[in-house]
């Protein structure tokens, strides 16, 4: 039986709708509220991290899943985000609010540099140069030791004191969740609006959008700066969290790390971009017993989703949902 | 003019393994659209695998080291590498490619990486992570002087090995049935079904071919390099820029992509700067993308968006 009949606009508008999708959110929001109070230190710092990569997976899934455009190289995104923030904090002493934004918007800049050359290639090639581009940040890191501090890493200064109640570590904690709750507010807006529909019109048929009066130029751009600046912003979040960088953490294993998260998820669903995050983030800190094994059950994952549930987790909950709604037909 | 001689001999010896590894990758690209990102990975596991072959085939108390290896194994062992490469490749294509739902461009590049992550861990798992030396019956501390450039044993080895190699191929590929079949199954397979040639034996033996030649790579990068399971990432990606470089869909393109990477290369290392010398190959690959993105022997259609 459908019971969601809708009679006004704003109804169809609406993100949440009815009392148990508001009762989920509340409890959702409450549980990250209280979570610092309630779990070890260790269990916060995965939290961390997992909000880190939920605001990278979902930014690439912008790119990758909703306009098809392929990056590997988007740890070289997350690499300029992580040293713009620390370098504007530890060298020029800005704040966080101030650093971290700028972070997001120095990598959303080189995001639509790299967007041009996408203006010509595709598969592929484009592949091949998102690849380049990953490996040559990397590379332009490791020799140039006046901006990453060489050998010696760069430290990252800490936050700020205030509120005094809170530990450093809850104060990181309350930040990143909540960037990373506006960030997927924000992406799960952006693929609403006509912004979100032109991505998907690019990815299906490129020829097709054109032919209706999509600007390719603009929203192929637009997708590579926007799904950068989440990167950039999870990059400062990163730093923050690590509080010392090196370039050995921003390699194309990380790249190829972050596709696996939106892959295992589900491509071109903001919700499979969060539980890939949270899996590929939580797994191997849980399977210390297979640590040996992490890369090839991922790599193993990954074919397995592409053979048998190319839509991911995410793809899979929605049809076990289904199953149950439409029972017993 | 000695030392830029040198470096040209220096730049070409290892532009031939670009080039080696360059054909693997085009090959496979070529004949199925696939952009085999599991490549260097395979050539690892092939290099792993002779190194085991080459310690059984040895006789007892031998220790790994340089020169004490001795032809009669070596060749075997590098033969036996090259095998399991070639069926490991066409095993992937008929138990993975082929049945892949996501037949699509993305869903393709997608699978080839998580076999690349698959087959890099299981080498890892295997053999572990430190670095072994490849014993290799090549030395290069011999070398030979021609009019004041030094070129070591071993470089020559490798450099005459790969032509060898590029040579075969050539022969394979313009000169016989199969590579007839090939070539048609490149240029148009719903034709070439049409005509009878058996496209999924056809794929499956590029797909072995292909694993070979990386195998051969592997084998011939792993006396330079030393055995680690990281070994072939550098010279993948570098195989990748010479691929871009002469053309995705060209095998000649492969070879000079390869051999035009390697003396760029050695050039810019010599004279420019040493540490940003791999920087160079990614530049290389933007470069040709943005200017000529079919390559410099490439014809595959360029699409203007």
């Amino acid at each position: 039986m459908q019971r969601d009949l809708r009679e006004r606009y704003e109804e169809d508008l609406a993100l949440v709708r009815g009392a148990p999708a508001w009762l989920a959110l509340v409890l959702a929001l409450g549980g990250l509220a209280v979570l610092p109070w309630a779990a070890p230190g260790y269990v916060v710092f995965t939290a961390i991290l997992v909000a880190v990569n939920s605001i990278i997976a979902v930014g690439l899934n912008l790119l990758t899943g909703y306009t098809g455009q392929i990056s590997l190289g988007h740890a070289g995104f997350v690499a300029i985000g992580a040293y713009t923030a620390g370098l504007l904090m530890g060298r020029l002493g800005a704040p966080w609010w101030a650093a971290w934004p700028a972070a997001g918007l120095v990598a959303a800049a080189f995001g639509f540099l790299v967007g041009l050359p996408a203006l010509r290639l595709t598969g592929p090639y484009l592949t091949i140069a998102t690849l380049g581009f990953g490996i040559a940040v990397h590379q332009v890191l490791t020799n140039w030791e006046a901006l990453s501090g060489g050998r010696m890493g760069l430290p990252v200064p800490p936050l700020a004191q205030w509120p005094a109640w809170l530990s450093a570590q809850q104060r990181l904690y309350y930040l990143a969740a909540a960037s990373a709750v506006v960030l997927i507010w924000v992406a799960v807006n952006l693929t609403r609006s006509h912004v979100g529909r032109a991505f998907v019109a690019l990815r299906d048929s490129d020829i097709a959008a054109e032919v209706v009066g999509v600007n390719l130029t603009r929203y192929k751009t637009l997708a590579f700066a926007v799904s950068a600046f989440y990167a950039g912003v999870a990059g400062a979040l990163f730093a923050q969290a690590l509080r010392h960088l090196e370039p050995q953490s921003f390699t194309l294993v990380e790249s190829i790390l972050y596709f696996a998260m939106i892959v295992i998820g589900g491509l071109g669903s903001i919700p499979g971009a969060v539980i890939g995050a949270a899996v590929l983030t939580v797994l191997p800190q849980q399977l210390t017993l297979l640590r040996e094994w992490v890369p090839v059950i991922f790599g193993s994952a990954i074919i397995l989703m592409m053979v048998a549930e190319p839509r991911g987790l995410y793809g899979r909950w929605l049809r076990i949902r289904l199953y149950f709604k439409t029972w017993p037909l | 003019m000695v030392e830029l001689a040198q470096l040209i001999v220096g730049g070409l010896s290892a532009g031939t393994l670009y080039g080696l590894v360059a054909l693997g990758i085009v090959l496979l690209y070529r004949s199925s659209r696939v952009l085999n990102f599991a490549h260097g990975d395979l050539a690892t596991l092939a290099a792993f695998v002779g190194f085991t072959l080459l310690l059984r085939l040895q006789p007892p108390g031998f220790l790994p080291a340089p020169l004490q290896v001795r032809w009669q194994a070596f060749l075997p062992a590098a033969a036996g590498s090259l095998l399991v490469a070639a069926l490991v490749g066409a095993a992937f294509y008929f138990v993975i490619i082929r049945p892949v739902k996501e037949a699509t461009l993305l869903g393709r590049i997608v699978v080839t990486l998580g076999l690349a992550l698959t087959v890099n861990g299981l080498v890892v798992l295997l053999w572990g992570a430190d670095t072994k030396v490849f014993p290799f019956p090549l030395s290069d501390v011999r070398v030979y002087r021609l009019g004041g450039v030094v070129v070591s044993q071993l470089s020559l080895g490798l450099a005459a090995a790969g032509l060898v190699l590029v040579l075969l191929l050539y022969l394979l590929v313009q000169r016989t049935r199969v590579g007839l079949a090939m070539r048609a199954v490149a240029q148009d397979l719903a034709a070439a079904q049409a005509l009878g040639i058996p496209s999924r034996r056809i794929f499956a033996l590029t797909w072995g071919l292909a694993g070979a030649l990386g195998a051969a790579a592997g084998i011939l990068a792993a006396p330079v390099t030393l055995l680690t399971p990281f070994m072939m990432l550098d010279p993948f990606l570098k195989g990748f820029a010479a691929a871009v470089l002469g053309g995705m869909d060209s095998l000649p393109g492969a070879v000079l992509g390869g051999w035009l990477l390697g003396l760029v290369e050695s050039l810019f290392a010599g004279y420019i700067s040493f540490k940003f010398k791999t920087t160079l190959a990614f530049l290389i690959i933007i470069l040709t993308l943005m200017l000529r993105p079919e390559g410099l022997l490439g014809r595959e259609y360029r699409r203007r968006v």
